[in-house]
């Protein structure tokens, strides 16, 4: 019993990373349904910023900074990969140019930062904390906390704030809002924005458990990405739920059954979830009239 | 058009002279993952080999020529080891080749250079069927020779070391997916199988990976004594790390790898004590190695070596190939074999003296009495068992 508990932690620490980076691919879907496929890379750049920030002052002081530079990155590749394609009304444009510029951003960070994985000191004692038996870091409580608290955040943001409002009346609507006189084209750059700025956050949250490099974030966008799918790209709920469901399955499927299938139950899940719910577990289907 | 004519008669002169200038160096091809997981092997491999290299040129070269390093990156990858090593063959028309640091690309690549009749020697990679790939029958002669410990060796010392040593009988393998990781797994178990001993839990894991809690459970349920380890830095470290936070310590026993930089930077304080065979440590404990350690931080302005041992076996393989060459009297492929597999002269390098190091049926230079245990201790490697260096002459040192 305790070892499912220990197993059921650590998956829930795990699914949490990949939550907030999936909800990161959901806040530009919501608005412009196009996906930064750079995802991973825009998590690596804000680790690795983050970790060159660290070197001057303290953990606590780096994470707007990180935030901002997260912001403007978001901005970047709005501007230059997927502004473009929105224009000529390309459907599957912004597919190509956000992950070519994903593998410039990883390029460029190999020849600032070097090939190695780095060690990004924690901020928060290493020594497990002790609950029952069951052990868990004190970085990954902050690791679940932080990323609900971005997540809650940005709800909020959403719901209350009028600019929050513009974000959401553009996700419902993108022509109808246009009418109403938002514009949405700085809607959209504001939710690659937000997007990038979560991603950077979730980098300086999972450095100190991970390592930190220019390749950190491959392996983690792509898990992140069948986590959103599995939750659904339209529900806040779902990348949660879809993310504690694939952190769990990874760490309990490695301890009773092999440690060498430990892959397998989330992509079966991903390919069961597109072949009965293609919206997600807990997404809307919405009906697309042609 | 005339211009056009004009310009490409230059560039067809340009190339012409480069290729003359070209024929006056001797060509080794250099591959290893410069870039990546692997990149402290590759890089320490590099600049050893570079390290002979430019002291072979200071004394005239070989043969009265000078020695040109042609260095690729293979980045640990299968199918661009097997990219660069044909560039290295049919463009760059290298004579021999030193390199390769994963197993993996390893037995993808080297096939090209046994084809072309090209001797290559593997300065790094371990996995036992590296110089086994080319056998006779089916082929006569086997281009493929070695400088570093096999997995053979390495996975007799680990087990060694944990069941003669430390008389442990639970052991827990940890393995990473790769070829390097599943072939040393399988070396390992057999090494445990001739002390009639079967590991209580053998549990994979992937490059990358971030949570090891699974693995280390099912080894920790099992009852193990002890980690044997067959993978790289970053897993590794995570491994260890792991282990701190389930607060449960045993030691970690695997194969050299656990004396990479990034394995001992990353894992921290969680990393002291683990243990692996090294046939070279950073010790100033012959006058050779003395020389050496202070000619590579002379040379690449660093204190701790990113992974002695590649460094070591990079210098030592220019050595014993600069000599082949040299007794081959040409840079005929066939040659340098036949001369590599009977070496008149005594090389002394690094790791050892080699006196023929190779005959035509062993490719290895290595054998389990070159080889040591390195430990882990305050961020560098020692040797875990300083009064059985008594293979080196400085038995005063302690």
């Amino acid at each position: 019993m305790e070892i499912l508990a220990q197993l059921i932690v650590s998956g829930i620490a795990l699914g949490m990373i990949y939550a907030v980076i999936a909800f990161g691919y959901q806040l530009t879907f919501a608005t412009s349904s196009t996906l930064n496929f750079g995802q991973g890379e825009a998590l690596m750049l804000g680790a690795l910023v983050g970790l060159t920030l660290v070197g001057h002052m303290s953990y606590w002081l780096m994470i707007p900074l990180v935030l901002v530079f997260g912001a403007l990155q978001g901005v970047f590749v709005e501007r230059v990969a997927v502004l473009p394609a929105l224009k000529t009304k390309s459907e599957f444009g912004w597919i190509m140019t956000t992950i070519s510029l994903a593998i410039i951003f990883k390029n460029v960070a190999e020849n600032i930062w070097g090939h190695d994985d780095l060690t990004f000191p924690s901020p928060l004692p290493t020594e497990p904390l002790q609950f029952y038996g069951i052990r868990v870091l004190p970085m990954e409580i902050l690791v679940v906390l932080g990323a609900l608290a971005i997540m809650i955040a940005v709800e909020i943001f959403n719901r209350k704030s009028i600019y929050g409002k513009a974000v959401v009346a553009t996700s419902n609507d993108r022509d109808a809002a246009g009418l109403m006189g938002i514009n949405t084209g700085v809607v959209i750059t504001f939710s690659y924005a937000l997007s990038s700025m979560t991603a950077a956050f979730a980098g300086v949250l999972v450095a100190p458990l991970t390592l930190t490099g220019a390749t950190m974030g491959v392996v983690l966008g792509l898990k992140a990405f069948a986590v959103a799918i599995i939750g659904g790209l339209n529900s806040g709920m779902g990348v949660i739920g879809g993310g504690l469901l694939l952190g769990i399955a990874e760490t309990t499927t490695g301890y009773y059954i092999s440690t060498g299938y430990k892959d397998v139950p989330g992509l079966l899940l991903l390919l069961l979830v597109l072949a009965i719910k293609p919206a997600g577990m807990f997404g809307k289907s919405v009906i697309k009239k042609v | 058009m005339n211009n056009k004519i004009k310009s490409i008669i230059a560039v067809l002169a340009f190339a012409a002279s480069v290729s003359a200038f070209a024929a006056e160096t001797i060509k080794i091809g250099v591959s290893g993952p410069y870039t990546g997981g692997s990149s402290p092997m590759g890089v320490s491999m590099r600049d050893g080999v570079r390290l002979a290299a430019s002291e072979i040129n200071a004394k005239g070269g070989v043969l009265g020529r000078k020695i040109e390093l042609v260095e690729r990156d293979d980045q640990a990858d299968n199918p661009r080891g097997v990219q660069v090593t044909q560039e290295l063959i049919n463009k760059e028309r290298v004579v021999a080749a030193l390199g390769f640091i994963n197993t993996g690309v390893s037995l993808a690549a080297q096939r090209f250079y046994q084809e072309a009749r090209i001797p290559v020697i593997n300065n790094v990679a371990t996995g036992s069927v590296v110089t086994k790939q080319f056998l006779p029958p089916q082929y006569p002669d086997n281009y493929v020779f070695r400088t570093s410990a096999n997995d053979t060796i390495q996975s007799a010392m680990i087990v060694r070391e944990a069941v003669d040593n430390h008389k442990f009988t639970k052991l827990a393998i940890l393995a990473d997916s790769t070829n390097y990781g599943q072939l040393g797994r399988e070396d390992l178990e057999k090494a445990l199988a001739a002390k009639n001993l079967k590991p209580v839990a053998e549990e994979k894991f992937n490059i990358k990976d971030v949570d090891m809690t699974a693995q280390l459970l099912k080894a920790k349920e099992a009852g193990a004594q002890a980690i044997l380890t067959y993978g790289i830095g970053p897993e590794l470290a995570q491994i260890a790390n792991g282990m701190e936070k389930l607060g449960w310590k045993v030691p970690m026993i695997g194969s050299w790898t656990l004396s990479m930089g990034n394995f001992i930077d990353n894992a921290g304080k969680n990393g002291e004590g683990a243990m692996m065979p090294e046939t070279f440590i950073q010790e100033p404990n012959t006058p050779k190695r003395k020389a050496f350690i202070a000619a590579y931080q002379r040379a690449y302005k660093i204190d701790r070596i990113p992974s002695p041992v590649s460094a070591a076996q990079g210098y030592d393989s220019m050595y014993i190939l600069a000599a082949a060459i040299k007794q081959a009297g040409n840079t005929d492929g066939v040659k340098i074999r036949e001369a590599l597999e009977n070496l008149n002269t005594k090389i002394e390098g690094v790791v050892t003296t080699y006196d023929h190091p190779y005959t035509h049926d062993n490719h290895e230079a290595i054998t389990m009495d070159m080889v040591v245990m390195g430990k882990v201790m305050d961020g560098h490697v020692v040797s875990a068992h300083p009064a059985a260096m008594t293979s080196t002459k400085h038995k005063a040192k302690k």
